[in-house]
This record gives C-alpha cells, structure tokens and sequence, in this order.
C-alpha cells in the first residue's frame, strides 16, 4: 500500500511519453497501447490497495504515503498566539472515500480508454496521441486530486483537471464552438477556483495547518456554529464556491452543458464520471468542517436541490442527445450536493459512485449512436435504432433504468437514500427532489423513445454497391437494413456538425486497402473503419460495447453495496464510508449528539451523527416511511417513465399539441431559462463594459501622463533650443558681428599709404611730448 | 657769438622742413632726401651739444648715424630702383600694396 504514489503517477508517466514522443512519432496503435498499459497498470494497484484497505479494522483504514516535502517545515504564530509548525508534504492518503473515488476514476478511466481507442479511430495519427495524451494526464491529476492528503496537493489535481477539461473540450480546436466552450469551461471554473483559494487560505490561517485530517480533528474540538455565521461557516462557503464551480452548480454551471462539444469519451469520463463530482468529493472530505456550519449546509442542500430541479426541467425540452445528459449530469450533481446538504454525506457520496456507472455508461451510449449515426447529434433525426444498435440499445436502456431509479438498479437505492434524508431534514426540499426524479425519469426515457423506439427520421443512407469494396463488404451492405450490425460498411457521411474529424490523407485513401488497414488496425478484432459514403446505422467495434456492457453490469449491481437497511441490507457503503466523514475522536461527542437528538432538541443541528448512527439508531416509525418513500419515489419514476411512452413512443402527437398549448414555457425551458443571455447581459457585458472602461482610463489617463510627459519633454528641448539659437549662438554670434563691424571701420586706418602712417606717428609724438610736458 | 640757441633754430628749422618734406611730397626720391635732412638735423644738434657740454660721445654717435643714413640710403634707392621696375613710377601714392 505503501505504492499508492505510482497510481496517479503512472497515467503522468504515460501522458509525459506520448506527449513528448507520441504526438511526433507513435502510431495510433502504439499512442492507444501506451495509454491503456498505464491506465489498467494503475487500475491494477488501485484495486491490490484497495483490497489490503479492507483487509484492515473497520476504524484504522486510513494509510498515509508522504512522498516528499513540499513546503519545509517553518515556524508559525498559531491563531491563539502559541508557537506551531507549518508544512506542507506530496503526501497521499487512502482511505475509504478516496478508496471509493481512486476505483471509480480508474476503473471508469481505463474502461473509456479502451472505448476511445475505437471511438477515436478516425482522428489523424498525432491528433490521436495528442488526445490520449490529454485523457492520460487527466487521470494523472483526477487522482492526485483524490488521493492528496492536504489541500494543496488537491489544488494542484484541482487546477489540473481544470487544465485537462480545457484542453479536451477544445480538441476540436479548428471549431469555433468548441474552442468557445473550452475557454467558457476554463473561466467560469476560475471563479470556482477564487472560492476555493480564499477558503483555503481561511483555512491555513484559521488551523495553522492544510492537512485534512489535522483541520477535520481541529475543527472537530470547535462549538458548531448553529445560530451565527462564523469563521468555518466562512470558510465552508467559499470551498462550496469553489465546489459550484468544478462541479456545475448554480450559478456556475453554464460551462457543463457547452462542454459538450469535446469528443464524447471526454464527456463520459471527465463531464460526467470523474471531475464535475471533484466538488462533492470535496466537501465530503471535508463533512467535519461542513457540519459544523449548518447554515452553510441548508445553503448547499437548496443549491443543490435547485440546480436539480432547473436543470431537469431543461433537459426535458433539448434535443442533442449529448445536452440532454449534460443536463442530467448537472441535475443529479445537484442530488449530491442536496444530499452533502441535508448531512448525508455517504448517501451523497454512494449517488456520486452509482452515477458515475449510470452516466458514463449513458455517456458512452450516447456516443456509440453519434457514432453509427455519422455524427449526428441531433434526436430528431434518430428513432428506431433498437434494430441496428442492439447492444448500445439494451446498455443505455439499463443506464436509464439507473438513473430513473427503477429497482433493483443502483440509481435506486442511492437516489432513495438521498430522498429519505431530504424527507427526514427538510420536506420543502424533498418535495423539490422527487419532482426532479420525476423529471428525470421523464427525459430520460424521451431519450430512449426518440433514440431506439418509433420510427427512422434520419437522413438516407446510399448502398455501397456503387464502391469497388471488399466482396464481402459488398454483400453485407447491399442488404442494407437486413444487416444492420454489420461493422465493415462503416462510413461517414458528409454531414453537419460531424462530431468525428477526419484526418485528409486517411479521407483520401483508397476504399478497399483502407479497410483491410483498418481491420488489421483493430485489435479486438472487431471490425474495420471504412471511409466514403455512409451506410446506414450500425453497432459499433468491440472495444466501444465491451466498455458499454461492462458498465451496464456496473450500473446493476453497484446499487447492491448501500443496500438501506429497511429492505434487509446492511447499507454497507455506510459503515464504510463512516470514517471518512468522520473526526478521529468524535465518538464521545457524537454520542452526546445522540442524546441531545433524542431528546428532539436538535434534530437539525446534527446532520453528522445523523449521518454515523442512521440504521442502527432510527426511529423504529422511520422504517414503515422509509418503505413508503421508496413505494412512492419508484411510482413517481415509473410514472415519469410512462409519461414520456404515451408522449414520444405511443403517440408522439401528445407531445407536439404540448409544446404548443405551453409555448411560453416551452420557448424558456429550450433556451435553458435564458441563463447564458443574463450572463451575457450582465457579467459579461459588465466585464467587458469594465475592460473598456479601463481602456478609456489607459487610452486618456495613463496614455496621458506618457503622452504628456513625452509632450512637456518635446516643449522642454523645445525651449532649450530656443535658448541656445538665441541666447548663446546671439552671444558668439554678438562678438563676432562686434569685432567684424568695429574692425570695418579700424581697418580704415591700414591705408598702406607710408605718409598716412608717418603723420599718425608724428601726431602720436607730439601728443606723448605734450602730454610728458603737461604732467611735468 | 654763436649760442646753441642758433644751433638749436638750424636744428628745428631743418626737422621742420624735413618732417613737412616727409607729409606733403608725392615722389619717394623728395621723401627720401627730407628723412636726410631730419637726420642731419639730429646730428646738427648732436655736435652742438658735444661741443657744449665738451663731450665727444656725441660727435661719435653723429658719425655713426650718417653711417646708418648712408646704409639706409643704399637700401632705401635699391628699393625705389626694385619698385620702379615694377611700377614705372616713384609716386608714393602708388605705394599702397601694405593695406587692409
């Protein structure tokens, strides 16, 4: 366990190769192999320490590795005026949380790996290395962000998955849209990212130290700040600013839905599974610290359930498959942070497991039709593909049971934990909630219907007999819709936004070699891609349906760990989660909770202890409701999901009278509340109005002083120049002109005449003797 | 009796002419014969106070100035000679190559 270094540090080392190497010189196959190696290397480790993690007591797993020192060890003026040390250490921590989040990234992570491997096929040589150089060293940060014992060691996984988000939205960067989303992704998260720093800064002046378990202890020993906004309500607020930002939560959750635009592995693993949970990963981390600020908890709880109810409500009118489970993903975000808020910090975090199944399943699926549909987007012009993508169809169809909750699935169990607790904290709250899940179900299965059921909208498909292609290539694809799976006739045609690029030379390579090239390419032997004209609606390769399958079983029995205990489970996740949430010596006082919960008078002001004895210490009435919630919330899902049946499989018509009947409400939900136009409208506009302001003061004020200085200068020589033409040269010049003109009228004298000269001496003589005479 | 103060008069009256020689001719040759006639007039005076006061210093420093007039002389009519060649005139008027 004592490696648990090398797990971040493996995908480092595989993003340093094909970054440096691969982007100039590996082959597909090569950058693709690398990639993978490192990945399932670190999936490998992450499962062998997870396991000795269980193999140890129940209240002892947690195991530090410090891998070197960052900031040395220095001195410091503590809070209350004592003498501490600071310092900061690489140092990574396991222990059931971050056991929990380090199986889920790598081992969603290697699956999508293996799945971009296929889906990206068509990308040219270095685009491709580039791309899984991208994906690699995000899991490098994902897990650094995981397993970082200190705040800073999260911040750099943080700030780096911000990075890597960037850089995959806009992987496509020869679009427009997608550059834009990467940009509106990157700088919304750093308003995020001021949240966060500011509390962690709080954070270090307050407790002197950014070990997590240093502040949840230190924080554990401080009175819970139930009636006044305090110094860790302070700090909980801003690192639930920064949570809004990574995670997609009101206000900041604009970027989600934009994001969408990178390649759909990308969505799958980083805008579904793995970094948009990094905020409720965060605050769970911090679950001490966050139940001693209840206000700030009712504050995250109603974020949380609004988000959920906002963006559900958009998802339910959007009709690009991949905005649809963008939205998803920002509603049931939004179930996490209700369930951090009401104090349900393992519900939460056992919702962020099973909806990184769910989601990066549906992510996948999402991508496997775009992908047969020649990267159409658009489920308008979908339908009826149940018959040509039978796998993708039975995986996604799994993924919305999940997500819908419909039981056994795992979005039921974890879905119905956070519902109860909402129901047991805060019924304004749980009403919110269920009608989320009722929406959910609802959209969800619009998608399915629009997606698999009624009838083919798409744009025709040309038969491949017109091309000189392999023979049994031929065969296959003249029959057309009788052979719908069929993998050789692959092609893509000419269409719209193309979500997949290809590169030239492969476009213009002939038809025929090109397959076989890509059939010896793949190495699951699943089938090749073709190029040219588009064939019609297929199952995708292999290696993009065994990923798919594998989550779909995820989906199904992920839900089986947080068995809740009124259906005979041990709601295991729970007790071993427990820890995590939990202060290292807080039995004493949370057992003081208990009582003084018992006693009614603080139901509210403990969500903590709530969290550590729920099922062993519930009221016995709370069993017979709990049932009852879960009767009710599985009808409200089933309720939703025939809904959406009678409106977009049955009778599709329903759906269309709606739209108009409720054309107002329709025209705002498909323009997502006109979010993105109030930001532009205000703190856009207000930025740039702002930036121009600070022009016009640079252009007349600091231009000015330059210009001016520049100016007087310039009048300056000016006026010495002035002084030196006139003053000075009219001096010189003065005395020349003085001897010149006074010389003129001397030189009159030199008349060269001896006799002239001879009378002046005898005139000089007469005047020195008479001169000599008078003063004798 | 013959007082220095006849020497005196000669003396003065011959410096007169001579120096008023000098002013108002135009010939160089005029000229030249009136600067003789203010040397021999200093010399005039030189040997009238010699023989007054009975000290011979001043016949001897009368010879050596006809000695300096007669080397003067020699120079003096070698340049008129020189100018003359150049010029075919002995107007002192024309004699103006020395000014400004």
């Amino acid at each position: 366990m004592q490696y648990i270094w090398l797990i971040p540090l493996l995908p480092g080392v595989g993003a340093l190769i094909n970054g440096l190497v691969g982007i100039r010189s590996f082959s597909r196959k090569t950058a693709g192999y690398l990639a993978c190696t490192m990945m399932v290397a670190a999936l490998g480790l992450a499962l062998v320490a997870f396991w000795q993690l269980l193999g140890l007591p129940g209240d002892a797993r947690a195991y530090d590795v410090t891998l070197a020192q960052w900031i040395p060890v220095m001195p410091l003026q503590m809070h209350n005026g004592s003498f501490g040390h600071f310092e900061v250490t690489w140092g990574f921590r396991l222990d059931p949380l971050s056991g929990m989040m380090l199986l889920i990234v790598t081992g969603i992570g290697t699956l999508i790996h293996i799945y971009s491997t296929a889906y990206m096929a068509d990308e040219p040589r270095g685009g491709f290395a580039r791309f899984f150089c991208y994906l690699n060293l995000f899991c490098f940060f994902m897990l650094m962000l995981v397993l970082g014992n200190n705040f800073l060691v999260m911040f750099v996984g943080w700030e780096g998955v911000g990075l890597c988000s960037y850089l995959l939205i806009g992987y496509w960067y020869e679009k427009k849209t997608a550059s834009d989303a990467g940009k509106k992704a990157f700088i919304t998260n750093r308003v995020g990212d001021w949240g966060f720093v500011l509390g962690v800064f709080l954070i270090y002046s307050v407790f002197g130290t950014l070990d997590f378990r240093a502040v949840q202890n230190a924080a554990a020993t401080m009175p819970i700040e139930s009636m006044h906004f305090g110094i860790l309500s302070a700090i909980c607020l801003l690192l639930f600013v920064g949570a809004t930002g990574k995670s997609a939560q009101i206000p900041l959750y604009v970027w989600l839905p934009d994001a969408m635009e990178g390649p759909t592995p990308v969505s799958a693993l980083i805008h579904a599974a793995t970094m948009v949970t990094a905020g409720v990963y965060m605050v769970g981390r911090n679950a001490v610290l966050f139940s001693h600020a209840p206000m700030v908890m009712q504050i995250v709880a109603i974020v949380g359930v609004l988000t959920a109810l906002m963006a559900a409500s958009i998802g339910l009118v959007q009709y690009d498959i991949k905005r649809v489970l963008a939205y998803s993903t920002v509603s049931q975000l939004g179930y996490m942070f209700t369930a951090m808020g009401v104090g349900a910090f393992s519900a939460g975090a056992f919702h962020l497991m099973t909806h990184a199944f769910f989601k990066a399943l549906l992510f996948l699926g999402s991508g496997s039709v775009i992908h047969a549909m020649g990267g159409e987007q658009d489920m308008r012009r979908m339908g009826s593909l149940k018959k040509y993508l039978p796998v993708t169809f039975v995986t996604m169809f799994v993924g919305t049971l999940a997500i819908a909750g419909i039981f056994p699935f795992s979005g039921f169990f974890s879905k119905d934990e956070i519902l109860f607790r909402a129901f047991v904290n805060n019924k304004a709250i749980w009403v919110l909630a269920v009608a989320t899940a009722f929406m959910t179900a609802f959209y969800m299965y619009r998608l399915v219907a629009m997606t698999f059921f009624g009838t083919y909208r798409g744009p025709a498909w040309e038969h491949a007999v017109e091309h000189p292609v392999a023979a049994d290539v031929r065969v296959a694809a003249t029959h057309g819709v009788a052979h719908p799976t069929d993998t050789h006739a692959h092609g893509h045609a000419a269409q719209r936004n193309h979500e997949v690029s290809h590169g030239l030379a492969d476009a213009h390579a002939p038809h025929g070699d090109h397959a076989a090239v890509a059939v010896a390419d793949d190495d699951h032997g699943g089938g090749g891609h073709g190029h040219g004209p588009w064939h019609g609606p297929h199952e995708s390769p292999r290696p993009m349906t065994v990923p798919l399958m594998a989550l779909a079983v995820g989906a199904v029995v992920a839900g089986f760990v947080g068995i809740p205990a009124a259906l005979g489970g041990g709601n295991t996740i729970e007790h071993f989660l427990a820890p995590s949430f939990t202060a290292e010596h807080q039995v004493e006082r949370s057992a003081d909770l208990q009582v003084r919960r018992e006693s009614g008078a603080a139901v509210q002001a403990s969500p903590e202890a709530a969290a550590e004895h729920e099922g062993e210490n519930e009221p016995e009435v709370s069993r017979g409701v709990e049932l009852g919630l879960m009767v009710f919330s599985l009808a409200i899902a089933i309720g939703g999901i025939m809904l959406a049946r009678t409106f977009y499989q049955t009778s599709p018509e329903i759906s269309e009278r709606m739209a108009e009947r409720f054309a107002g409400a329709h025209r705002t939900l498909s323009n997502k509340y006109y979010v993105d136009e109030l930001y532009n409208a205000t703190v856009i506009s207000g930025t740039m109005a702002s930036g121009r302001g600070l022009w016009v003061f640079d252009r007349n004020v600091v231009d000015g002083v330059v210009n001016g200085s520049s100016w007087m200068t310039l009048f300056g020589s000016w006026m010495s120049g002035l002084t030196d033409r006139t003053l000075v040269d009219g001096a010189v010049n003065f005395v020349g002109r003085l001897l010149q003109e006074s010389s003129y009228w001397f030189r009159r004298v030199q008349t060269g005449l001896v006799q002239n000269y001879a009378l002046l001496m005898l005139f000089g003589v007469f005047a020195f003797v008479s001169i000599y005479l008078f003063v004798k | 009796m013959i007082t220095p103060t006849h020497y005196m008069v000669l003396s003065a009256a011959l410096f007169i002419i001579g120096v008023v020689g000098v002013m108002i001719r135009r010939n160089i040759i005029i000229i030249f014969m009136s600067i003789e006639l203010i040397l021999n007039a200093v010399n005039i005076n030189l040997v009238a106070y010699s023989n007054q006061v009975q000290n011979m210093v001043g016949q001897v420093f009368a010879i050596f100035v006809i000695a300096v007039a007669a080397a003067e002389a020699a120079v003096g009519l070698g340049i008129i000679l020189a100018f003359y060649r150049n010029k075919e005139t002995v107007n002192i008027d024309e004699m103006n190559l020395m000014r400004w």
